[in-house]
């Protein structure tokens, strides 16, 4: 193939791997700091998704979806913590799953109870909807540039919100010692509130930035779920920056797998994480023992 | 995990009626309740592995159905071989590739367990998925196994066919039951148990808990094999969708539904599963909220709240939320109301609960 076609994969997988990103974080970071294991992740991507979609249909340009989803996603997020995680903290990890399983039920039947069942496409909005010219011959879609771009934008906050700040400071420690926490006194239910808030937000967000590149769908959610997690183990369970690196990981070999390789595309990824889980046990990024 | 006298009385019980239910029932529900006799004993298989060892599994699908694509490829075109031949192939393919995945996923733990099996379940539903060995995507038909024993064989009408299935299915179920019973109580049932408490503990006592491991793993898988071939036998007709991941997760479903301290949680909650997946039908025919509304003169608000409880996804999530909210330890710790229950029946049931 040409190089031009490669270079345009390689821009895919690389959109595609952000993307993951922004759902893995949330999912690393609720796993690190709650010990939740929140099948229900998937599920508030594709909320996200149709989302962008309702405001699209509303107002007639995916606009105003971005900030909806961001702080709408940051409100969701901190409610049903409040309403329903927080009673599952000390629960055994499998109570959990029953839980989240029963949420994705939830949110599915919703989703088709207010939206239907149908596909629908939502349109690129007008002011992206160009090619950027790279070289002569070859352009790449203004509007993955802009994902690739708000995707890096909201890496490069969250880095720095985790490793520069108070909060950040208070995450990491939770993450590591829950119990140390508590005994110097830091009220560890608004910790967990923002971190589930903070996680519902970027999924809601990766969902409205997905919804013009793969459409809107029922069950949207389970695929990007299971790799997802993929991505979080690859990288090491409560690690952002293990997310980070798995998450590109990921997108470029899936990405590339099925340009290339179709035949064994499906396989790769998950030949990847056994291959990486037998050689590191804890994922690249996860602490051992 | 064992059932008190009382409680295998009460089981005892409940296999004699499963054995009576063909009288009554329709074949329609007779072939349901096959289904459900399959999930349980997928669930059951999963059991030894999840409530028995504490090891969490998400690859269990693979084995049961590359069980199911066993009777496939050994049966020929046009003729069906005897069960003495095909299941003890199928236990010996889902057994054998158990060995394989369990012998590389336990070197890790806890969730990375789950996801390491997870990923080799999804290779293995990938070969099927994306090569023609087992019919691609569309699956393929087979000939079900014939029910021959040294010579002779158990002839049935098309008629009679749902019938001889669901008991063909019950008494692997029961006997599946029985096995793992007596495993149970077996020392190596015991240093199973031991593992799922505290694993250092056994391995400080001198028991290689990683052998011990990957035997549970092992027969796990291939009691998985046995509910493969049963599902092979039922349906007639194979499909990736057997192996991949989803089948895998309901199984965990049933067992956490059904509750993890006990051998007969994973049948209750495979029954209570499946009988699920019905209800929305049966509220559908039978109307209540409607009919309820109507007689108060709520008619339109009753035709919404009956759409509403025929909606198959919300029924399933409520009933799972209720669950896991008002009964942390499955169905299966569910008692008799008190002023039912007999005051000197008690005693032994509670203690057993503390105990587990």
């Amino acid at each position: 193939m040409s190089l031009a076609g490669f270079l345009a994969q390689l821009l895919n997988g690389v959109q595609y791997g952000l993307l993951l990103f922004l759902i893995a974080s949330g999912l690393t970071l609720i796993f690190g700091v709650m010990g939740i294991i929140n099948l229900a992740h998937g599920s508030l991507f594709m909320v996200g998704a149709y989302v962008a979609f309702l405001v699209t249909r509303a107002v007639g340009s995916a606009w105003l979806a971005l900030p909806l989803a961001l702080l709408g996603g940051a409100a969701f997020g901190s409610l049903l913590e409040r309403g329903l995680f927080r009673h599952f903290y000390r629960r055994d990890h499998l109570d959990q799953v029953l839980l989240t399983f029963a949420l994705i039920l939830l949110f599915e039947e919703a989703r088709s109870i207010l939206v239907g069942n149908d596909f629908h496409s939502v349109a690129v909005p007008a002011i992206f909807d160009f090619s950027v010219p790279i070289t002569a011959g070859f352009s790449y879609s203004a509007y993955r540039f802009v994902v690739i771009g708000v995707c890096l934008a909201l890496a490069v906050a969250l880095f720095f919100w985790i490793e520069r700040t108070r909060m950040g400071a208070i995450i990491r420690a939770a993450a590591e010692k829950p119990e140390m926490v508590d005994v110097i006194g830091i009220d560890a239910r608004r910790v967990h509130m923002t971190v589930f808030a903070v996680g519902t937000a970027l999924a809601l967000t990766a969902g409205a930035l997905a919804a013009p590149l793969y459409s809107v769908y029922p069950g949207m959610g389970d695929g990007f779920l299971i790799i997802s997690f993929v991505v979080v183990v690859i990288g090491g369970l409560g690690s952002i920056s293990g997310a980070f690196w798995g998450a590109l990981l990921i997108g470029l070999v899936d990405t590339l797998g099925k340009a290339y390789v179709p035949a064994v595309a499906g396989l790769a990824i998950y030949v990847l994480m056994a291959a990486v889980l037998l050689w590191r046990p804890t994922g690249l990024f996860g602490q051992r023992g | 995990m064992l059932p008190t006298p009382k409680g295998a009385f009460a089981l005892a019980a409940g296999a004699v009626l499963l054995a009576v239910l063909p009288i009554f029932a329709q074949t329609y529900y007779v072939e349901l309740a096959t289904t459900a006799l399959v999930a349980a004993m997928l669930a059951l298989s999963l059991q030894l592995l999840v409530g028995c060892t504490g090891l969490v599994s998400l690859g269990h699908g693979a084995f049961y159905g590359l069980a199911a694509y066993t009777v496939y490829l050994v049966t020929p075109e046009d003729a069906s071989l005897s069960i003495m031949i095909t299941l003890p192939l199928a236990v010996l393919a889902a057994g054998a590739a158990a060995l394989v995945v369990g012998a590389l996923s336990l070197r890790a733990r806890g969730f990375f367990f789950l996801m390491v099996t997870l990923a080799f379940g999804q290779m293995i539903f990938f070969v099927f998925h994306d090569t023609k060995l087992g019919g691609g995507t569309d699956g393929a038909y087979l000939a079900r196994p014939a029910l021959s024993f040294l010579g002779l064989e158990l002839t049935y009408t098309g008629r009679q066919r749902p019938y001889f299935l669901y008991y063909v299915a019950l008494v692997q179920l029961v006997a599946m039951y029985v096995f793992l019973a007596f495993l149970l109580r077996s020392l190596f049932g015991r240093v199973l148990d031991g593992i799922r408490v505290n694993e250092h503990r056994m391995r400080a006592l001198g028991y290689d808990t990683y052998r011990y491991k990957l035997a549970a793993f092992v027969i796990g898988g291939a009691l998985a094999g046995v509910a493969g071939h049963m599902w092979a036998m039922h349906r007639a007709f194979v499909n990736p969708e057997i192996v991949g991941w989803h089948r895998s997760a309901e199984a965990l479903l049933m067992i956490l539904l059904g509750g993890l301290q006990s051998l007969h949680g994973p049948i209750l909650g495979a029954l209570a599963f499946t009988g699920l997946g019905e209800l929305p039908q049966l509220v559908g025919d039978a109307k209540p909220f409607a009919r309820f509304f109507a007689t108060i003169g709520l008619d339109d608000f009753g035709l919404r709240v009956q759409a509403l409880a025929e909606r198959k996804l919300l029924l399933e999530g409520l009933v799972i939320l209720a669950v896991v909210l008002a009964l942390p330890r499955g169905l299966a710790s569910l008692r008799w109301p008190r002023f039912i229950r007999p005051a000197y029946g008690s005693g032994p049931d509670r203690k057993a609960q503390v105990r587990s």
